[in-house]
């Protein structure tokens, strides 16, 4: 196995990858590198998975560590639960989050409790991957992220990578956990033929391994005059709001990247040097990211706290026609009309 | 063919079961009564009791071993008992003290001890598909090891029994069903939730063998389970094994049962499999007083079990922050303080 670093940046690398490139090339070599590692999921075989999660895994692994299962999700992700109670690392794929419906006890149940009701007698080291996000006009059944459902329920880490080389690091950071991790890609930015990505996600990545330790944001652009923290795809919406008002304004924007634990400090310290706050959440407006993180803030540094505004799905299912969804779904033109009502 | 020293085995965990469920009836109601609150007396909680299912539990138990995992449901007591989890450490968790298998966190719908591989889950039918996990990782480490998820009849409808015995059959995987029939889905008699008349036969949509054993009998089920283990452990798949118990007590304590013909739990009570099993150690020339001795020993085991667990400290309430996860994060990972 090559040297692990932890998060070397991206200095070194002589590559540029998709962001699905870079995950599989995680999971390839945890799987060289660990027997014990195996992938199943629907479509995960042949097909290299509907949103390339695992393409290109069957041409280096055995169909016995890259599976496909019937389409059972109940069955299969809790197999993934006694499989990781006995010792193994399964990653176990739901192919759209909308989906966990299906199988929510399983992963609320028995995944994300096995741990605690057992006192930690037994861990549950897995990792689930589940494609979320819209902008494609899949409509309210395939289109959600359903983040603050995942980070709400406890007993899971949640990771969303939004680059392709915090893909990598996060993944190889996820199946070392000794917990479960559900790793939320946004199908939008997996660089896919049939979906194209929008600039941003393709990075180099480095060959060698690295993690990118669970419960750290990353600045992706450093300001002072206003703080945008937001997750996957629209870290590169936020990204291109920031350079529309540059001049104007200077928008730090804060990639969380991790969920469960969410790294609160580093969204504190931001605040604390702008003062103003703009959560922008792919995920619906109440009971979610985008109120998790400014309650954090105003918990603790609420003299600091000057302005905030929320950026979100309005709490309605997603639509189907496209200037519907671009209504509900938020766009550059959104977050640059946050920012300033907050300067 | 059972030997009689395997039958004199089943017999003290069957009585073993019975005397602990008795006693931990008795322990529940302290403070229950005459009016019965949940929250009053030393046991907290709900109690699902297995008087009258001891039979399955031991005659399938009685083929495995202790690398074998097994997934019991809501009512697992002498399932726990027959896979050999130690008595104290489980009493303890059911009276929620700090020394439980599970720190007090897990209570006796939940029970954990990895040193023998058993587990549960208090919702019906979710034990299947982490068996059939069990089974998957046995299979992929080209070990001999076989997985049992244990439910109830009235857990049959469920998706997750369904979709766990088609993986297993796809998969050829080595797990085996142990669907205990107590004829009562809490109030609903079989034959208003289900035209299939028995569960064995259902393991024909999934092209598996379905025994069923429609007597309360501890050899026929340890027969019909050799065949099924050892089908499972020789690499020939899974299969259903439909096991007649008999409810002998409530659902859970507390049911007051008023949709129960009242001839019924009498009905129940004459089916015991306990003596069944007393008469055929008879004839195999186990006499009343080394019975009388196995009982004796079984009574003594779970009065310790309980005293012992009555004085364990109750969890520091501090502790209800600790065990989310294992790999917890700290600060210098980011993680949230």
């Amino acid at each position: 196995m090559a040297k692990t670093e932890s998060d070397p940046g991206t200095a070194g690398a002589d590559r540029e990858l998709t962001m699905s490139r870079a995950m599989v090339d995680a999971i390839a070599s945890e799987m060289h590198a660990d027997e014990e590692v195996f992938y199943m999921g629907e479509d995960v075989q042949d097909y290299g998975g509907i949103f390339d999660s695992t393409q290109g895994l069957l041409e280096e692994f055995d169909r016995d560590r890259v599976m496909d299962v019937p389409i059972s999700e109940t069955a299969y992700v809790g197999a993934a639960v006694g499989a990781a109670q006995a010792g193994m690392r399964p990653i176990a794929e739901i192919m759209f989050t909308d989906f966990v419906g299906v199988c929510l006890d399983q992963v609320y149940n028995q995944m994300a409790k096995n741990t605690y009701m057992s006192g930690s007698a037994v861990n549950v080291p897995m990792v689930l991957t589940t494609a979320v996000g819209g902008t494609y006009n899949d409509a309210a059944q395939h289109s959600q992220t359903l983040y603050g459902l995942f980070a709400h329920l406890p007993g899971m880490k949640v990771v969303v990578p939004s680059t392709a080389y915090d893909a990598k690091g996060l993944m190889h950071a996820a199946v070392r956990d000794d917990d479960p991790v559900v790793y939320m890609f946004h199908k939008r930015l997996m660089g896919i033929g049939w979906m194209p990505a929008p600039e941003g996600p393709k990075t180099p990545v480095p060959e060698d391994d690295y993690t990118i330790p669970i419960g750290e944001a990353d600045v992706k652009r450093e300001g002072s005059d206003v703080t945008v923290v937001t997750l996957g795809l629209h870290v590169h919406r936020a990204l291109e709001a920031a350079d529309e008002l540059s001049g104007d304004v200077d928008v730090e924007v804060v990639d969380l990247q991790s969920l469960v634990p969410m790294d609160t400090q580093t969204v504190v310290e931001s605040v604390e040097k702008t003062g103003r706050l703009v959560v922008v959440d792919e995920d619906y407006q109440s009971y979610g990211v985008t109120g998790e993180v400014t309650a954090r803030v105003a918990e603790r540094t609420p003299d600091a706290l000057e302005a905030v505004e929320r950026v979100a799905v309005p709490d309605v299912p997603i639509p189907y026609s496209r200037p519907l969804e671009n209504e509900v779904n938020p766009q550059v033109g959104d977050v640059v009309e946050a920012v300033e009502s907050v300067t | 063919m059972v030997g009689v020293n395997k039958l004199r085995e089943m017999y003290e965990q069957m009585v073993t079961a019975r005397e602990y469920e008795q006693r931990l009836q008795e322990a529940y109601l302290e403070g229950k009564e005459p009016a019965f609150d949940i929250s009053a007396g030393p046991i907290p909680g709900e109690l699902h009791l297995a008087a009258g299912h001891e039979a399955s539990a031991a005659g399938v138990c009685a083929h495995l071993r202790v690398e074998d995992t097994v997934t019991a449901p809501h009512r697992p007591h002498h399932i726990a008992i027959a896979k050999g989890v130690d008595l104290d450490r489980m009493t303890a968790e059911i009276f929620g003290r700090e020394t439980g298998l599970c720190k007090g966190k897990g209570g006796h719908m939940h029970l954990f001890d990895p040193d023998v591989n058993f587990a549960c889950s208090g919702i019906i039918a979710q034990g299947c598909p982490p068996a059939v996990g069990a089974a998957m990782a046995a299979d992929k480490r080209n070990e001999d090891a076989v997985a049992v998820a244990f439910l109830g009849e009235g857990a049959v409808d469920q998706g997750a029994f369904l979709e766990s015995l088609n993986l297993a059959a796809v998969q050829n995987l080595p797990v085996v069903f142990v669907v205990e029939d107590n004829d009562w889905a809490i109030s609903m008699p079989q034959p208003r939730i289900t035209d299939v008349k028995t569960t064995a036969q259902r393991a024909d949509g999934f092209d598996m063998p379905g025994i069923r054993v429609d007597h309360d009998d501890a050899i026929a089920v340890y027969e019909a389970a050799g065949d099924a283990i050892g089908r499972a452990r020789d690499g020939n798949g899974p299969t259903l094994l439909d096991v007649q118990v008999h409810r002998r007590m409530g659902h859970f304590m507390g049911d007051p049962q008023t949709y129960r013909p009242e001839d019924d739990q009498e009905r129940a009570k004459r089916h015991d499999s306990i003596e069944r099993l007393a008469e055929d150690l008879r004839e195999h020339g186990v006499d009343d007083d080394e019975l009388a001795e196995i009982r004796d020993r079984a009574e003594q085991h779970v009065a310790d079990a309980i005293e012992w667990a009555r004085e364990q400290p109750e969890p520091d309430p501090e502790a209800a922050h600790e065990d989310v996860f294992v790999d917890e994060p700290t600060a210098a990972s980011g993680g949230d303080d």
